[in-house]
């Protein structure tokens, strides 16, 4: 089971793939997502995105302005200004 | 070479000329589209997101948010137009311009005040010729929009919404741009953007779609504090780019025509110019050949 990840920015889609683990800041602080988390909608604050890949390798990107749902192992965060690091 | 002739050779090369720059207008624009239109698809999976998310928040939480309710009364209305910054683009600009116009109408006959906000420099000159005002007005870069330029706008219209009437507020807020339906067709279109009617709105989603239950945070009313102004940036960001988009195909499409023309009118004037060269030489050589006949008759009578 793997988490699918969509990371979009206002005028395009930056990343979109297969992961074991999605790490994100929200306004309440850092939240670490697995496969099987529980839906949820959450504003996010200015920070970074570890992506962490099948493989362990980490994809980061920065992202701000936003919010971050998760459903059914799809994790969307959504920025207006999102790009890889 | 006669009077005739040299008007109608002047006339051909002026058409060539006009000929020579639609015709690169035409190309320019044709990439131009493809180029909008990949901008449009690269925005969707934003719009798209951002769409899905406050359609799911609507269904949960009872919505009680104040870009949601409709107010009590609707006593002025502002109407956001997207036109282009230049011209030679057919009636992209005036089109919108007209489903503009008859907004402003069906408002007043409502009763309610207007306000414009203007987006590109043919509205602006519009609006300046016909001595309206305008609350603001952005001009540069509709053929390429950028995102900021959206938020800008839509961070002006939240502010206005959010004002009081007394203030110079306004509660109701129009989007009249035009839509690109395909290359040859661009559609205006008014949006009621403000208030917002979010479950209605969604038409990216299916709406057979049952959202799973979502667990917010912070808590439910702060997510829609930051989602809606996203959402409102999205759908202006959508209609700049649509609106660009429309724009490049309008003037392809006016260029082809322009070309089109100029070919039909070199055509024509070469024909006429044909004739005049002809009949010039006609009517020199009969005259030629009447002074020749003068002539040998003078002499006969020697």
């Amino acid at each position: 089971m793997a988490l699918h990840v969509e990371l979009v920015a206002a005028d395009q889609a930056v990343w979109t793939g297969e992961a074991k683990m999605v790490v994100a800041k929200t306004v309440e602080g850092e939240i670490g997502l697995l496969p099987g988390h529980e839906p949820m909608l959450a504003i996010l604050g200015s920070g970074e995105v570890r992506i962490t890949l099948e493989g362990g390798e980490i994809i980061k990107a920065s992202a701000e302005d936003g919010f971050l749902s998760v459903e059914k192992d799809v994790v969307t965060v959504v920025a207006r200004h999102a790009a890889l690091i | 070479m006669g009077a005739q002739l040299r008007v109608y050779r002047q006339k051909i090369k002026s058409a060539q000329t006009t000929k020579k720059i639609t015709r690169a207008m035409e190309l320019i624009s044709a990439s131009r589209i493809y180029k909008a239109q990949q901008r449009l698809a690269a925005a969707a999976p934003y719009a798209r997101a951002v769409t899905r998310a406050v359609s799911a928040v609507a269904t949960f939480g009872n919505v009680d948010h104040p870009l949601t309710t409709e107010p009590a009364r609707i006593d002025r209305a502002a109407v956001v137009i997207f036109t282009s910054d230049r011209g030679l683009a057919g009636a992209f600009s005036s089109n919108v311009l007209k489903e503009a116009e008859q907004l402003t109408n069906l408002l007043e006959e409502q009763g309610k005040e207007v306000v414009y906000y203007l987006v590109g420099r043919k509205a602006v000159a519009n609006f300046s010729f016909r001595r309206r005002e305008a609350v603001r007005s952005w001009i540069g870069g509709t053929d390429l929009p950028v995102f900021d330029t959206a938020k800008e706008i839509a961070d002006a219209v939240v502010a206005a919404f959010n004002t009081d009437f007394a203030e110079g507020g306004v509660d109701e807020i129009h989007l009249v741009s035009n839509r690109f339906v395909s290359m040859i067709a661009q559609v205006p279109e008014v949006v009621r953007l403000l208030p917002l009617e979010v479950v209605e709105g969604s038409e990216e989603t299916e709406p057979s779609e049952v959202f799973p239950l979502y667990e917010f945070e912070p808590d439910v009313n702060k997510v829609l504090d930051a989602l809606l102004p996203v959402y409102i940036e999205s759908r202006i960001f959508n209609a700049m780019l649509q609106s660009a988009a429309s724009e490049h195909a309008a003037r392809q499409k006016a260029m082809k025509s322009a070309t089109d023309n100029a070919d039909k009118l070199i055509k024509n004037y070469t024909r006429l110019s044909n004739s005049a060269r002809q009949s010039e030489i006609t009517q020199q050589i009969s005259e030629i050949v009447g002074g020749a006949d003068a002539l040998s008759t003078a002499g006969n009578e020697d």
